[in-house]
């Protein structure tokens, strides 16, 4: 696996978990009322469960397993998908971060989990093509 | 295909039907609305359904722990399969009835419900991150 996508796998197992303990608070809130307070979790693990823990994998796992070039460098320039990685984690945290109440957080964090997305479309766009066999 | 990742396709394939077919009733024009059935329906589908088929192929097809033991450790990969549906199916009984008629069997069992589905995140995940390394 490359280093790129071990950061995108280990990226979403983290979020997997601040995610899954969030949705255990939630839950468990619904059954026993601590807190109002607490469902205030709800915009973050949504957050954090789709776009931290399953998009995130599936960039890792496409920058893994899609088909390589025979010539040249393997997987492209690399650096638009290292990009996508540090700009979809930054627009993560800021958009976790609304709770703060700090106006245009979510905002801003939609932005660059959009323009990380893009960067990560455009880096790997050539590699869907069929399997090179004659190499 | 290992064992263990045909229960959590088969069990994961079981809830996209059951949801679907949730999504079918939720969607009758003249219907009794059931309170807490919609996140019953939303998490079998994105836990039940996405996360367990992830959760099952990454089990299979991920680099492997080590000769011996390829997939880590058993025991923690039926522990998350356990974990994971036992913590759903009570939350699919339980939370629909703790919305309508509140009582406090149905509280604890939804604790219980998100404890046991947190349980089954931290398993995955310590059965997983050893084996996302470069290669």
């Amino acid at each position: 696996m490359p280093r790129l996508s071990v950061y995108f796998v280990r990226a979403s197992l983290i979020y997997l978990l601040i995610g899954f303990t969030l949705g255990g608070l939630l839950l468990a809130n619904k059954g026993i009322m601590v807190s109002r307070v607490i469902w205030a979790l709800l915009p973050i693990h949504i957050e954090l469960a789709f776009v931290g823990w399953m998009i995130q994998l599936a960039m890792g796992i496409a920058f893994w397993i899609l088909p390589r070039f025979s010539r040249g460098l393997a997987r492209g320039d690399e650096r638009l998908s290292w990009l996508a990685f540090v700009f979809v984690n930054t627009g993560i945290l800021f958009v976790a971060l609304q709770i703060s109440e700090i106006a245009g957080l979510a905002f801003a964090g939609r932005i660059l989990e959009t323009v990380g997305l893009i960067a990560f479309a455009i880096g790997n766009w050539k590699r869907i093509k069929p399997l090179d066999l004659h190499h | 295909m290992p064992p263990l990742t045909r229960w959590f396709l088969k069990a994961a394939l079981v809830y996209l039907i059951l949801a679907l077919f949730t999504g079918i009733f939720l969607a009758l024009p003249e219907t009794i609305p059931i309170p807490g059935l919609f996140p019953v329906y939303f998490h079998m589908l994105t836990f039940g359904w996405l996360t367990q088929l992830i959760f099952g192929i990454a089990l299979w097809m991920f680099p492997k722990y080590s000769i011996a033991k390829p997939r880590g450790h058993e025991w923690l990969g039926w522990a998350t399969f356990i974990l994971l549906n036992g913590g759903l199916i009570l939350r699919i009984i339980f939370e629909p009835l703790h919305s309508s008629t509140p009582s406090p069997l149905s509280s604890w069992m939804l604790v219980i419900a998100a404890l046991l589905q947190w349980m089954a995140g931290l398993a995955f995940v310590a059965n997983t991150w050893p084996r996302i390394r470069v290669k």
